[in-house]
């Protein structure tokens, strides 16, 4: 079984933005962003690909293609030792029609998209039927304790301050890149209810 | 498998807090920071912004704001060149995001990030630092000096962050974001915090007291002087920060006279025993009817003397006070903070003048003692110590 931990959260009324204070999004339970051991920090892994690009880079602005019908703002990624994390930041859909994202790829990881929905009284996380809507000109926030791209599995360790590379799929066949920092995060640690994706269960 | 909804704060119960969030939505989205936005007009004093990008690091030549908060890190053993790459491109992220008044990313309580009050955040790298990247480092530990009992929770450190601002709060939000990206990579080795006058209390500029009373930063260098004493060409400079405890128990048995004999000042208007004002050079050739110095060769100012501009320290103080004891005498003193070019050239020679024969040393003691090079700043896309460690 997975621990969770009782979080108090706040909504915040009359804003876009899903308040950034409070609850989290999902990973499992090993999923603590422990201390960088000489050891483990030492070796060279998939997860430090592109690490050039740095945090000061994915800071000023998410990496996308030049006319893109969206933009990823303040990308950043749940630092894990191992198991499920997720991946936050904002999509800014800068154009006059509407888009949405049907799926999110990485190197290190297989992913979904999720939201996070009242289950029996209970907060769990699921996979979001139809992906992620972005009305025209609009935004649309991916934050801890609400919509997130969650990493399933991660194929090594995502040290903090590692690089990782997303590329997103539009309805229209369209591809987004952008590049996301690792950060330790101790929240985001909300379970999984793979109700969507049986070949999720036991996960 | 499942998390609980334990509380549930709506819109109502977080009438401020909501707007802040609104605020920090509209932040996010333009990029622009405008403090307190829509919580009503911030006062100037939270919503004053500090550049963080540039040649040179910030937080160094500005005029120091009223709280600071000196971090210390310990790297653990085996830390390698790519682990404090991967740490310091977090650490000046977040760095520039909160000296402009926008949260960190991941920030659990963004709110606390939207006055940022002159808040600046400086790091430096101790010789530890430069030896886990195995690069030679520029600055290395101070010699001992017999005035010293040196404390090793006050003292040495791998890495360093200085954050300042005019707001105690902003600086412990500051530093718990900063920490919390530092932590995975190294132990935090001591923290010491101080204050100055707050803003508004005095001119801008004027000169402020220590606890010991003293006028404490007259001689410190400005405008191109500075420039000369605190800067390499490539924009790195040093830091020493010393903890320095005042027995004011002792300070109290002296008369005043005996005070400004220790220092060679007037307490009240900070002025050498030679000349009338406190900026006035001290004329150390002057003599008494008695044929003795006037400026005697044993206080303070004399021997912290220094002529040469380039040989000046740039001094940074903020004044310490604990909680006194059951006896009710304090635990007071000063965070002595000194940027130079050069530690050894500028603060060396200075600091073995003092300790060999500064009457003040009856009256306080160093139990704390640190050095760090400061690298260049930064550009947008660079981060802090990106040359050292790139």
């Amino acid at each position: 079984m997975l621990s969770f931990s009782r979080r108090s959260f706040a909504v915040a009324v009359a804003t876009a933005a899903v308040a950034a204070a409070g609850l989290a999004g999902c990973a499992s339970d090993s999923s603590d962003a422990a201390p960088d051991s000489p050891a483990a920090g030492a070796g060279s892994t998939a997860t430090e690909a592109g690490s050039a690009a740095g945090a000061g880079a994915s800071a000023a602005a998410g990496a996308e293609a030049p006319g893109a019908a969206l933009t990823v703002k303040d990308p950043w990624v749940k630092a894990v030792d191992s198991g499920m994390t997720a991946a936050f930041g904002t999509l800014v859909n800068t154009t006059s029609a509407d888009v949405t994202v049907v799926s999110a790829a990485t190197s290190v990881s297989p992913m979904e998209l999720h939201e996070m929905a009242m289950d029996n009284g209970k907060m769990v996380m699921r996979p979001k039927e139809g992906g992620f809507l972005i009305k025209a000109g609009g935004t649309h926030e991916l934050s801890p304790g609400g919509d997130h791209l969650m990493l399933m599995k991660p194929s090594a360790a995502i040290k903090p301050g590692d690089e990782l590379t997303f590329t997103l799929t539009l309805a229209d066949g369209g591809k987004v890149e952008f590049s996301a920092v690792a950060k330790p995060f101790a929240g985001a640690q909300e379970s999984y209810a793979p109700s969507a994706a049986p070949s999720m269960a036991g996960m | 498998m499942t998390i609980r909804r334990r509380t549930i704060l709506t819109g109502g119960a977080l009438a401020g807090g909501g707007v802040a969030v609104g605020a920090l939505g509209a932040l996010a989205a333009s990029g622009a920071p405008k403090p307190g936005a829509g919580a009503g007009a911030a006062p100037d004093t939270g919503s004053a912004v500090v550049a963080f990008h540039g040649a040179r690091q910030a937080g160094i030549a500005t005029e120091p704001p009223a709280h600071a908060s000196f971090v210390a890190f310990t790297l653990p053993g085996g830390t390698d060149r790519r682990a404090l790459g991967r740490m310091m491109r977090l650490l000046t992220d977040d760095a520039r995001r909160l000296t402009q008044g926008v949260p960190a990313l991941g920030d659990t309580d963004a709110q606390l990030a939207v006055l940022p009050a002159r808040l600046t955040v400086t790091f430096g790298f101790g010789p530890g630092l430069y030896s886990a990247a195995k690069v030679a480092s520029p600055v290395k530990d101070l010699p001992g000096f017999t005035i010293d009992r040196l404390e090793k929770r006050w003292s040495g450190g791998d890495l360093l962050i200085q954050i300042c601002a005019d707001d105690a709060l902003t600086v412990a939000h500051a530093q718990r974001m900063l920490i919390k990206d530092a932590r995975p990579f190294g132990a935090v080795r001591w923290v010491q915090t101080g204050f100055r006058r707050s803003p508004g209390v005095q001119q801008a500029g004027f000169t402020q007291r220590n606890l010991l009373g003293q006028l404490d930063g007259t001689a410190n260098p400005a405008g191109g002087a500075l420039d000369t004493a605190v800067w390499a060409p490539d924009g790195s400079t040093t830091l020493v920060v010393r903890r320095i405890r005042t027995e004011i128990e002792k300070w109290d048995l002296l008369s005043v006279t005996d005070k400004e004999n220790a220092v060679g000042r007037r307490m009240d208007s900070g002025a050498p025993f030679t000349g009338v004002n406190e900026r006035d050079e001290p004329d150390f050739a002057a003599l008494d009817a008695g044929g003795l110095p006037v400026m005697p060769d044993y206080a303070h100012v004399t021997r912290a003397h220094v002529t040469d501009p380039a040989l000046k320290i740039l001094r940074r103080p903020y004044n310490y006070d604990g909680a006194p004891n059951a006896a009710g005498h304090p635990d007071s003193g000063l965070i002595f903070a000194s940027y130079q070019a050069s530690i050894e050239r500028q603060y060396l020679p200075l600091q073995q003048r003092l300790a060999e024969r500064d009457l003040l040393n009856e009256w306080i003691t160093p139990i704390g003692s640190a050095v760090f090079a400061v690298p260049a700043g930064c550009a947008e896309d660079g981060w802090i110590g990106a040359e050292v460690l790139g």
